[in-house]
């Protein structure tokens, strides 16, 4: 959403998109009225329509699993053929192979790092520039808010080189802070916490500063627990996108010792020689914490208010 | 709470206007002080990373700056060298071929699976839902990395099978065209679980008496569709149209993972492109003005698509 909100005309068609979205899943848990149907014209449905949906669930299915599993055959099955989906004989070479050569704990401390302080970061940044820019009304404050959705058409890519030389004239080259302190700002954040804030009634703030609360009390002690599920939403955005970025990590650390997992595995792919055997449970290792953190928050996940414009 | 009363309300309110007849005729101005505090971080890191480095860029873009010492301005120099740059081109072009496929390609699969998701004739969406979201978890440069383990031309699955059923194996890694058939199945692999997210929250918007309406009238599911369904799903049409086509244009990091770019340079994109030429050749200066034709270019999407945003409607 926010790619496109860059016209002022355009920002309460987005209010529009929210509001809707919170109808459709108010409405999607009414039950549905039921019809009576024959059974047999029911069954003539119900089987075509759920062997194209598992015929694509296959599809997509199959490069992880084909992935994974590949993962557990030693080395010398990886190229044998005739090819076995399941492995003959199952091994963890590999993966002690890239446990040893790899400082995983490393690579997986460094992502961790970034990851979480820049979630951490950019949930606090978003919050009071989103409360700021729904609560209070002012020219400025408008021209900032179309600033902040201009950025979503200015990604990273297209300022490459010269962020690459703001990045190293700052003393943030090859520095964990490098790649954490400029992906703080996130348009979609500030556009997720804006529109939220926006449904929240003004009574709410009147009746706290009537009271004699601070501005900064009101906004740590009602505003932000009250945004919970976007707090919740832009952290497990925000941690994807950081643990799963190449670019940044890419054109900042030069080091190994402060590679992030994704530069790390590029490294690996990039090699001349690829070594399939390590590459593939490496590859497996990096995916457990998304997977585990997915598993974890998979109902919030699923039903995030995604229509405020999550894509970084 | 009231012990919370510190500085900055006092600051705040000593800002605020007094009441008279001016606050009377715009009610609705507050203090200045707090919500520019609250601001105050973002404001600081979009100098920093978006205003000074674009800023820099287009500077840039002017001189031959390597990345040492003092830039030398050039004029226009940079720019009539772009233009007659074969690689520039031709990594202009394969970007342009890629995106017009891309984009309709991942449009399509999204909007199919979550139509089949929403369809109430469908049985354990449940579980395929969390299937079709998994590849989201999954880093683009591991994306790559799954693609091209499955699409490897000697060692393969893909080509394993087409060999058992008698076909010949394709050339996936060194056929250009075909290398680039797999970026593209491996990019809406990728994209589909946001995008299905997109239309799913849609299509559950989409008021049911609509539909049974037209099924009383005799509608075929597909009429359904095609007039009712379809029409009603024009802004996410619009939002996802537009997000893949910038993803499209930037795409990197799968394809380096995928074949860097290969065989040789013919699948070499822009964003690459400018990798190359600004860091691993630090022709910084040469690399911005790449960067800017491809910044123009992106706003000129979002200009032409937000006009047919506006005729649609």
């Amino acid at each position: 959403m926010t790619a496109i909100e860059t016209g002022a005309a355009a920002v309460p068609a987005a209010d529009v998109a929210t509001a809707t979205v919170r109808d459709a899943t108010s409405s999607a848990r009414t039950p549905r009225p039921r019809r009576r149907r024959p059974e047999a014209s029911r069954l003539s449905r119900v089987i075509p329509t759920s062997a194209l949906l598992w015929l694509l669930v296959v599809v997509y299915a199959f490069p992880v699993l084909w992935f994974v599993l590949s993962s557990f055959k030693p080395g010398s099955e990886l190229f044998s053929l005739p090819l076995h989906l399941l492995p003959q004989e199952w091994s963890f070479a590999g993966y002690q192979k890239a446990w040893s050569r790899f400082d995983f704990w490393r690579y997986f401390l460094n992502t961790g790092l970034v990851a979480v302080i820049t979630t951490a970061l950019a949930i606090l940044v978003s919050a009071a520039t989103g409360y700021a820019l729904a609560k209070f009304r002012a020219r400025w404050l408008s021209a900032f808010f179309l600033c902040i959705l201009a950025t979503t058409m200015l990604p990273t890519e297209v300022i490459l080189p010269s962020t690459f030389v703001v990045i190293r004239d700052l003393g943030l080259y090859n520095q964990l802070a490098g790649v954490i302190v400029p992906s703080v700002i996130t348009a979609t954040g500030i556009f997720m916490f804006r529109q939220y804030f926006r449904t929240v009634p003004d009574e709410l703030l009147d009746a706290a500063r009537i009271d004699g609360a601070g501005e900064f009390s009101i906004f740590f002690r009602i505003m932000l627990p009250v945004a919970k599920p976007i707090v919740f939403t832009l952290a497990i955005f925000s941690f994807q996108w950081r643990w799963n970025d190449y670019i940044w990590p890419l054109i900042v650390l030069n080091d190994q010792k402060n590679y992030t997992l994704q530069v790390a595995l590029r490294s690996i792919v990039g090699a001349d020689n690829i070594d399939w055997s390590v590459l593939l449970s490496a590859s497996v290792i990096s995916l457990i914490p998304m997977v585990v953190l997915f598993l974890i928050f998979q109902r919030f996940i699923m039903n995030a208010d995604i229509n405020s414009g999550l894509k970084d | 709470m009231a012990t919370q009363t510190v500085e900055p309300a006092g600051l705040t309110r000593g800002s605020r206007p007094a009441p008279g007849p001016a606050r009377a005729r715009r009610p609705r101005r507050g203090p200045i002080a707090a919500p520019l505090l609250f601001i105050a971080p973002a404001v600081v890191l979009f100098c920093l990373f978006f205003v000074w480095p674009g800023a820099l860029g287009v500077y840039y873009s002017f001189t031959s700056y390597t990345g040492v010492g003092t830039p030398r301005p050039v004029g226009l120099d940079n720019y009539a060298r772009l233009f007659g740059d074969r690689d520039f081109y031709a990594a202009l072009s394969r970007t342009v071929v890629y995106t017009v496929l891309a984009v309709p390609m991942q449009y399509l699969v999204s909007l199919a699976v979550a139509v089949l998701l929403v369809n109430r004739h469908a049985r354990g969406t449940t579980v395929a839902r969390v299937v079709f979201f998994f590849p989201w978890l999954i880093s683009p440069i591991v994306t790559g990395v799954v693609w091209r383990w499955l699409f490897g031309e000697n060692f393969g699955f893909v080509n394993f099978v087409i060999d058992q059923l008698h076909g010949t194996p394709q050339r996936w890694e060194t056929n250009a065209n075909l290398s680039l058939a797999v970026v593209l199945f491996a990019s809406a692999w990728g994209g589909t679980a946001f995008n299905m997210l997109l239309f799913i929250a849609a299509l559950r918007n989409i008021p049911r008496s609509y539909l049974e309406a037209a099924s009383i009238d005799g509608a075929t599911g597909w009429q359904r569709f095609r007039w009712i369904t379809w029409p009603l799903l024009a802004p996410t049409t619009f939002l996802v149209v537009l997000l893949t086509t910038i993803g499209s244009m930037k795409e990197f990091a799968m394809i380096q993972a995928l074949n860097g770019g290969g065989p040789g340079t013919s699948n070499m994109l822009l964003v690459q492109y400018i990798y190359r030429t600004g860091f691993e050749r630090a022709k910084i200066g040469y690399a911005s003005a790449a960067s800017f034709v491809l910044m123009i270019i992106l706003l000129v999407i979002a200009l032409v698509q937000k006009r047919f945003d506006k005729a649609e409607s």
